[in-house]
């Protein structure tokens, strides 16, 4: 099963929230110097280890640096059982953590010219082309609660926030893209 | 009278008027015009009463220094007490009353205080209240909450949003005066990203007031034209109406912007590399008699409102002052075709370029001069003139409608001061300016705020002639004019009240500020301060540097609380976590309780019952058919690695390690010192890995608890953790059906024997991935099945489905809490507070003997956990079946130091059992499990007692026979 959390969350401001499908998401802890850790991502996601807070992406897959021995793996939903057996029978001999956590969180994208000004407002980080870019994932919270985000080339935001909270941020986001509340610091 | 010039005033719109009302006046004035000047454009002298005396005042100041223009506005939704009307933009339909008067403005009762006034001198309120005790706060406190105080509390829902936002910044450069520009242009053109703020609604500063020239160019030119510049720049933030209020350490900057729209104002959060003080300085009242009188303002303030609104004081101005920048007022005064009959001027020796031009436009200008006293009630109507050296004779009577004073400027030091910056007095500008050796530092040790223009000191008048400090007028003033004189216009504070507390003994700045009130409410003492503190300085024979400053704290103008909470209101005051079945409980009647962020049903309420007979149905029916529980908010943490069991024997004071694969243990996790904190089940997955259950509320603390032994402590071990809570939705299918509806549901052989208790399996069910454990927290039959979060809900409404025939219905917690104090079950947060141990609790079997070490172990061993008189855990079984009240202490014999009686224990749980049909309690009581059979006594608030026999706290099925079918 993959639906959005929310019965229905979009909406069109100076920038469009909307709650996207879930995303397969593999939280793997491990030791991410080794060739065999290395590999065995690689296999299941066709991407090297990205720098320390980078993400790569390419198409549904996606590897982000969450912490030194920490990385998410992105692929679509379905394919999460498979890729965790893949997972563990090429590291059965290594110490290392991976587990689905598709379902622990919510989805959004923020897209729009003026998407990075919604966030400006809720997170304490800088969101000015020349410091975050795509390439970059951002774990920092929204307002009250954890999130993670990054941007893609289009300019467009995806931002991962625990399930638990999707009403709570999909009233923020929205809240903070109001027409009318435009700030003029940032325009794509 | 003051009024609207017929012509100039670059700041209003004369095409653009606007209708506003003052005290229900409607009242005419001009798109940029601020409620200040248009307030005088009307004649309006009359502002307000102050804060003690309820003396009439007007306006003093034209910017954010004005102590006595404080408003009322709007009302309902959108009132605000305690505006400025300096820093207001006017606009249509604004609506302004005064504060602080009753029954009217122009006729106050509360005036009587000034007749009054040698009776309420500085410290009366300390001096007079103290005793007798209950009269303070049935007499005296309603009495001065009526008659003193500043705006109202607002008292409906504000109507407006607020909002937040993070922005990082180069340099943060707060002012939008020459200095403030200059200083933006030079840094945005090396390329650095620049915020420039002004807290007025027009830039430039003082400079196009004051016709100076900029780069050979007038400066209103150049301002428009560095301000056009900026503007074009992409590395340039520029905003007018905002303040920088307060600089905090590593370059974090708040700023509190006014917006008119959706939004009403925004708080900027601002990581700034370097801060630019561009703040300019603010001139100083002089302290004679009667200086608070209507129509006596600050020279500066006088020239903006001509220069800017085209707004007349009045047509005869007396101008006094210690220094040549007031002569600018005159010439502005008379240029506008206005009267100043003399410029009083407390210098014995007048010369230079200004006071040449003043008198070249045939202005007398009296040397040596000064006011002995303002005439007028609630207006100037004259000065009487005497001679500064003396003692206030009066040597002549001048008739006029309004003064104009200045004793100098201050440089506007607070964003420099506010990070510790040092300052230095300036002997001879008689000015506390930035000390350039000692400025505020950031992480790296070097100074991260700099002062540009006039608050680093520089006033830009090094050509004209030096100002001579004149802390009081005339210097030899004798009592009745000192009692007069004001210093702190919003606080009412006058030089004799300074002088007293000196006198008093209040020789720290501190503690005379304190004492007095000088410096106080929301202008912090923006005009006050060094007035009053050379006052002090004099009373107690000292030099002025020596006495020193009050602290400068943020912020520095006032923020609206609005603007902090920013978004944080309504629908998103907190975030509210939500489980997946969240809707399906609102939609089914969920009576909510919060447990941490989380909400969980109480009880579900059907039609017509109440809260408490809700609670008993579902308890009965769980107990009799079949109950189902939403138990996702569960913490739930993956533990995985070779060391993953030495982990756990570590965290729980049981052993985990020879836990075997497929079956489930109940554990307790105690902090260092022995204290239980938290409880669960742990199911052993796989040889080298364990989920962990915590409480609902300890799912975050309990991993960070994890992560930080395994980060600091053992971090050569080889384990990991992840927090699955939200992964799984988790449900507890309890009662004598539970099983019959799972198998209903098919796919996994859960007899007893393929799934016994306390063992755990995983499989297909009724289609849905699941995760079985079967344990119990109720003493039933009972299974708790997990599914990812995604099929939550449709797992629950299967479940509810299919279990009709079985009598299925879901209960709450306190259906929960009700079944597990039955069975004698601890809840971590009721048995156990902080200070409890599980030796307490008496759950001394889940303590391994056989372990080296676990946390806690040696805390426990300390002696006044192993005393035998500790309050231990029992059960209370009251005499007559009653309920014992919530929190009730037991009573022991005597009394205590206090005159209280003694204690030997209180209830931790008590609830009316339906299953046994009488009144059951847990509590904590000495020695208690050594004194089965004796009874103790709870008093009950408002009279009465309840008395209870100690029994075992396993109230129901003690063998446990029927969670074990």
């Amino acid at each position: 099963m993959s639906e959005p959390v929310l019965a229905s969350a979009s909406a069109e401001g100076f920038a469009r929230v909307e709650e996207i499908c879930p995303q397969g998401m593999i939280a793997f802890r491990g030791d991410l110097e080794a060739s065999e850790v290395r590999r065995a991502l690689e296999e299941v996601t066709g991407l090297k280890i990205p720098k320390q807070r980078g993400i790569l992406l390419d198409g549904e897959r996606g590897l982000g640096w969450m912490s030194p021995d920490e990385v998410l793996i992105l692929l679509p939903y379905a394919d999460v059982p498979s890729a965790l057996s893949t997972l563990q029978d090429r590291l059965s001999g290594a110490h290392h953590l991976a587990v689905d956590v598709s379902d622990a969180r919510a989805v959004f994208r923020i897209s729009g010219k003026r998407a990075r000004e919604v966030l400006a407002k809720l997170a304490p980080v800088d969101l000015s082309p020349g410091c975050l870019g795509p390439g970059e994932l951002r774990r920092t919270r929204v307002a009250q609660v954890a999130a993670a985000f990054w941007i893609d080339e289009t300019g467009a935001i995806t931002l991962i926030c625990f399930r638990s909270v999707a009403r709570y941020v999909s009233d923020l986001l929205m809240l903070s893209a109001n027409q009318g509340t435009e700030i003029g610091l940032y325009e794509a | 009278m003051s009024t609207r010039l017929a012509t100039g005033g670059p700041l209003i719109d004369r095409d653009q008027p606007v209708e506003f009302s003052f005290n229900g006046k409607r009242l005419r004035g001009f798109v940029g015009d601020t409620l200040a000047s248009a307030l005088l454009a009307n004649d309006q002298m009359l502002v307000g009463r102050s804060f003690k005396y309820h003396r009439p005042r007007g306006l003093l100041a034209s910017g954010a220094e004005e102590p006595n223009a404080l408003f009322n506005l709007g009302s309902g939704g959108t009132f605000e007490p305690n505006a400025r009307a300096t820093q207001t933009p006017l606009s249509n339909g604004l609506r302004a009353v005064s504060q602080n008067h009753w029954p009217s403005l122009d006729w106050d009762i509360g005036a009587v205080n000034a007749s009054m006034a040698r009776f309420l001198p500085a410290g009366f309120y300390y001096k007079t209240f103290m005793h007798p005790r209950p009269f303070w706060k049935h007499v005296f406190e309603p009495i001065i909450r009526r008659s003193a105080g500043l705006g109202r509390a607002p008292k409906a829902q504000d109507a407006d949003r607020y909002e937040q936002v993070y922005a990082f910044c180069d340099k943060l450069i707060a002012g939008g005066g020459v200095a403030g520009l200059q200083a933006a242009l030079t840094a945005a053109r090396a390329g650095e990203r620049i915020i420039l703020f002004e807290q007025a609604g027009h830039w430039g500063g003082r400079a196009p007031v004051d016709g100076a020239e900029v780069d050979g160019m007038p400066a209103a030119e150049w301002v428009a034209e560095a301000v056009a510049a900026l503007t074009a720049m992409p590395n340039v933030t520029i905003r007018l109406n905002a303040c920088v209020t307060g600089v905090y350490d590593h370059g974090y900057v708040l700023a509190s912007e006014r917006i008119s729209g959706v939004v009403r104002e925004r708080l900027w959060r601002i990581r700034a590399a370097q801060v630019i003080a561009a703040t300019g300085a603010i001139e100083r009242p002089l302290a004679f008699a009667g200086n608070d009188l209507p129509g006596v303002m600050l020279a500066s303030a006088v020239r903006d409102y001509i220069v800017n609104w085209a707004v007349s004081p009045g047509d005869r101005t007396v101008v006094v002052t210690n220094n040549d920048d007031a002569y600018r007022s005159a010439i502005a005064l008379v240029k506008a075709g206005l009267s100043v009959p003399a410029i009083l001027d407390a210098r014995p020796d007048v010369g230079g370029q200004l006071p040449e031009a003043a008198r070249a436009l045939g202005i007398r200008v009296e040397a040596g001069k000064g006011v002995a006293k303002v005439k007028g009630g609630k207006r100037v109507t004259g000065v009487s003139v005497c001679l500064q050296a003396g003692e206030g004779t009066v040597v002549e009577e001048i008739a006029c409608d309004a003064v104009a004073m200045s004793g100098g400027w201050s440089p506007v030091v607070h964003l420099w001061s506010h990070c510790g910056g040092k300052l230095v007095w300036d002997e001879a500008q008689a000015i506390f300016r930035p000390d350039p050796r000692s400025p505020p530092t950031g992480h790296d040790g070097e100074a991260f705020v700099t002062c540009v223009g006039a608050a680093s000191g520089d006033l830009g008048n090094a050509d004209e002639a030096p100002m001579t400090p004149v802390w009081m007028m005339p210097q030899g003033a004798g009592a009745k004019l000192r009692a007069k004189m004001w210093l702190d216009y919003q606080n009412d504070v006058k030089v004799s009240d300074v002088q007293l507390a000196a006198r008093e003994g209040y020789e720290s700045v501190e503690h005379a500020k304190r004492y007095t009130t000088l410096g106080m409410a929301t202008d912090q003492g923006k005009t006050s301060n060094i007035n009053g503190l050379a006052i002090l300085s004099n009373a107690l024979d000292q030099a002025i540097p020596k006495v020193g400053t009050t602290t400068f704290r943020p912020p520095y103008t006032p923020v609206t609380i609005g603007t902090l909470a920013g978004e944080a209101r309504g629908d998103v005051f907190q975030p509210l976590r939500r489980t997946p079945m969240h809707d399906w409980h609102e939609a089914h009647g969920a009576h909510w309780e919060p447990v941490g962020h989380w909400r969980r049903p109480y009880c579900y309420l059907r039609d017509g019952e109440g809260i408490e007979q809700a609670v008993q149905r579902e308890v009965n029916n769980t107990r009799q058919r079949l109950g189902l529980l939403d138990a996702s908010t569960l913490g739930k943490i993956m533990v995985k690695g070779p060391d993953a069991g030495r982990l756990l024997d570590m965290l729980y004071t049981n052993m985990m390690s020879t836990l075997p694969v497929g079956k489930c243990r109940y554990g307790l996790m105690c902090n260092e010192n022995g204290f239980l904190m938290d409880d669960g089940v742990v199911a052993r997955l796989s040889e080298d890995s364990f989920l962990c259950h915590t409480t609902s509320g300890g799912a975050d603390r309990i991993h960070a608890w994890m992560e930080d032994w395994l980060q600091c402590e053992w971090w050569d071990w080889k384990v990991y953790t992840a927090n699955l809570t939200e992964q799984f939705a988790q449900v507890a299918v309890v009662g004598p059906n539970a099983r019959k509806l799972l198998e209903k549901l098919g796919g996994m052989d859960i007899s007893r024997e393929a799934l016994p208790f306390m063992g755990w399996a995983e499989g297909q069910l009724g289609g849905f991935r699941v995760r079985i454990f079967r344990i119990s927290f109720s003493g039933e039959l009972s299974f708790e099945v997990a599914v990812p979060a995604g099929e939550g809900r449709a797992f629950w409404e299967s479940l509810v489905e299919a279990g009709q025939e079985f009598g299925v219905m879901p209960y709450g917690t306190e259906a929960l809490h009700i079944m597990r104090a039955e069975k004698g079950f601890i809840m971590i947060g009721d048995e156990t507070d902080g200070t409890v141990t599980p030796q307490d609790l008496g759950l001394g079997w889940a303590i391994s003997k056989k372990k080296d070490d676990y946390l806690g172990k040696r805390g426990q061993a300390r002696g006044f956990l192993t005393d035998p008189d500790r309050w231990r855990l029992v059960g209370l079984e009251t005499l007559d079946g009653s309920v014992i009240p919530e929190g009730a202490y037991a009573v022991a014999e005597g009394r205590n130091g206090n005159g209280q009686r003694n204690t030997e224990g209180r209830v931790t749980s008590t609830y009316h059992s339906p299953t046994l049909g009488r009144g059951i309690a847990m509590g904590l009581i000495r020695r208690g499990p050594d004194r089965m059979g004796e009874t103790v006594t709870f008093p009950k608030i408002g009279g009465g007692e309840v008395k209870a026999r100690i029994v075992s706290p396993i109230f129901f099925d003690p063998e446990g026979k029927k969670q074990d079918v």
